[in-house]
């Protein structure tokens, strides 16, 4: 699959924007925002909410025709890509009323907290879901799809989190310890996604053009220049290349910022450090979210002369 | 109604006439004009309804060309209808066309991403989505001739590979081919059920060898008359 850079930038920045916003959320209820101020929570959810909006506004660049984009909030019965958008926007006056409640203290903020976590969640699957619902894409089609793109939004945005508590003083080695745990469950969870990617299975040539029983080869495409479904679905990289990515992509999302953060962890350097840990890891995410579409192999390049996906 | 295409891959040679009659007759239909980028520089490019793939089938020398057609199959489970979030995209209910409403498309790529047949093709200068409509400007157009009242792609076939009609008629000519040629459908283990159905190539019949002595001819002859 092509990756169109929009979409890279979509959904790893707003992401990290749902993930921080949950974290916030679990804050209030769990009681570890007690030790920040009105002001220092409110400048969180701010930051969330940038993030998010920097994505959605990203993600409307990839359209071809976006005059109609007001439309895709009416199919929501059956559409992944219609969900998303609803559940984002429905997201923006819960959040808002969050931070008022939080400003002038409510007695209902904890319900507005857990309702903007859940929306937040809801918000990162239904994106998932865009990508795992579709037959066509074998490496996307799996429940890993949803499970991974929650994770990386939680670890994203739990450093994020760290950061920010560090930045007002208030870091709290707890939830340095559950970040990294689940940045290692991360690890865990891509890797498994890595191996069970190579495993050969789906389509075919053969059960694309119905010749169960012989070898098939392309003889002619039938065009003489790239087409429309070359320049979207025939995106190849070479195999080296791709594992050479693969071992960057692990290094720099996963290995350096858990470092970084074990060290802060154990005092050997000064806590500023986690928003230095937190761009690095942001910048494998967009590496990560590049090989994500890099290796989608669809089932139209069957038609294009490759022999399986 | 389940209205579609049989393409018989037997007689089918590939001359692209279908893919440029549809150009043709679509490009000022409905969904109208299919645009093109650089139509007459080095590496023409455009929105096309219906391509054609030539492959070798089988090893050599015992191989065989086969040319297969692909346009929109109006699946019966169109997962491009509803990964749609604008409701664009539709399968009518009446005849189990797939259309886009071009009023409606804002352009998000996702139901060509759904298709794992190549149909849907986005337009360069509309920034639409386009795919084949079964010529539904054409099959139910009163002012033309009954005769004439089929896809362009079917009324040009030079050799007569592609049929339209009706699916949900046993009788209809599309079905009679389906079921005496043993039609299939591409794919199929992705569970779209696509409408438009292919004739896989008649097996030749088994030939007795050529150059034959008077001899071999006598022994052949007794041996035929002694095992009956």
């Amino acid at each position: 699959m092509h990756p169109a850079f929009s979409v890279l930038i979509f959904t790893v920045t707003s992401g990290a924007g749902y993930g921080l916003l949950a974290w916030l959320g679990a804050g209030q209820l769990l009681g570890f925002t007690q030790t920040l101020t009105v002001n220092q929570q409110i400048i969180i959810g701010l930051m969330a909410m940038v993030l998010v909006s920097i994505g959605l506004v990203s993600s409307t660049m990839h359209l071809a025709n976006p005059k109609n984009a007001w439309r895709s909030f009416s199919r929501f019965r059956t559409s992944w890509l219609s969900r998303e958008a609803v559940f984002a926007i429905l997201l923006y006056p819960v959040a808002g009323l969050y931070a008022a409640a939080i400003f002038w203290q409510w007695p209902g903020v904890n319900i507005l907290a857990g309702l903007s976590m859940i929306l937040a969640l809801v918000t990162l699957f239904t994106t998932s879901m865009i990508y795992a619902s579709l037959k066509t894409i074998r490496q996307w089609n799996t429940p890993m799809v949803p499970a991974l793109f929650m994770a990386y939004a939680l670890i994203s945005g739990g450093l994020l989190f760290l950061s920010v508590d560090a930045f007002f003083g208030t870091l709290k080695p707890q939830l340095q310890a559950v970040v990294m745990g689940l940045v290692v469950i991360t690890l865990a969870l891509k890797l498994v996604y890595f191996f069970w990617q190579g495993k050969p299975q789906g389509a075919t040539i053969q059960t694309a053009t119905g010749f169960s029983q012989a070898s098939v080869r392309l003889l002619d495409a039938g065009h003489s220049a790239p087409t429309f479904l070359n320049r979207e679905f025939g995106y190849q990289v070479a195999a080296d290349q791709l594992l050479r990515l693969r071992i960057i992509m692990t290094l720099v999302t996963f290995i350096v910022p858990l470092a970084l953060v074990y060290c802060v962890f154990g005092g050997l350097v000064r806590a500023e450090l986690l928003g230095f840990a937190w761009l690095i890891m942001m910048a494998g995410l967009l590496l990560e979210r590049w090989l994500f579409f890099a290796e989608a192999r669809h089932v139209v390049r069957l038609y294009q002369g490759e022999q399986r996906t | 109604m389940k209205l579609g295409l049989v393409v018989d891959l037997d007689t089918c040679v590939g001359c692209h006439a279908c893919a440029t009659a549809c150009k043709q007759w679509n490009t000022s239909g409905t969904i109208g004009p299919l645009s093109d980028e650089r139509p007459h520089g080095k590496d023409p490019s455009g929105s096309w309804l219906n391509r054609i793939h030539s492959y070798e089938v089988g090893d050599s020398p015992h191989s065989k060309t086969v040319n297969i057609p692909m346009s929109c199959m109006h699946c019966e489970t169109a997962d491009c209808v509803t990964v749609c979030p604008t409701g664009a995209s539709y399968k009518r209910e009446e005849d189990g066309i797939v259309l886009i409403d071009q009023d409606k498309c804002m352009g998000c790529n996702l139901c060509s991403w759904a298709c794992p047949y190549g149909a849907r093709e986005l337009d360069p200068n509309s920034g639409t989505m386009k795919k084949c409509t079964l010529c539904v400007d054409r099959i139910y157009d009163e002012q033309l001739p009954e005769a004439e009242r089929q896809p362009a792609c079917v009324l040009t076939c030079p050799t007569s590979s592609r049929v339209f009609g009706d699916f949900d008629d046993p009788d209809s000519e599309v079905s009679r081919l389906t079921r005496e040629r043993a039609g299939q459908q591409l794919m199929p283990e992705l569970g779209y059920n696509p409408v438009n159905t292919y004739l896989p190539p008649r097996i030749p019949k088994q030939q007795d060898s050529i150059a034959v002595s008077p001899m071999q001819g006598v022994r052949q002859l007794v041996n035929r008359i002694i095992n009956r």
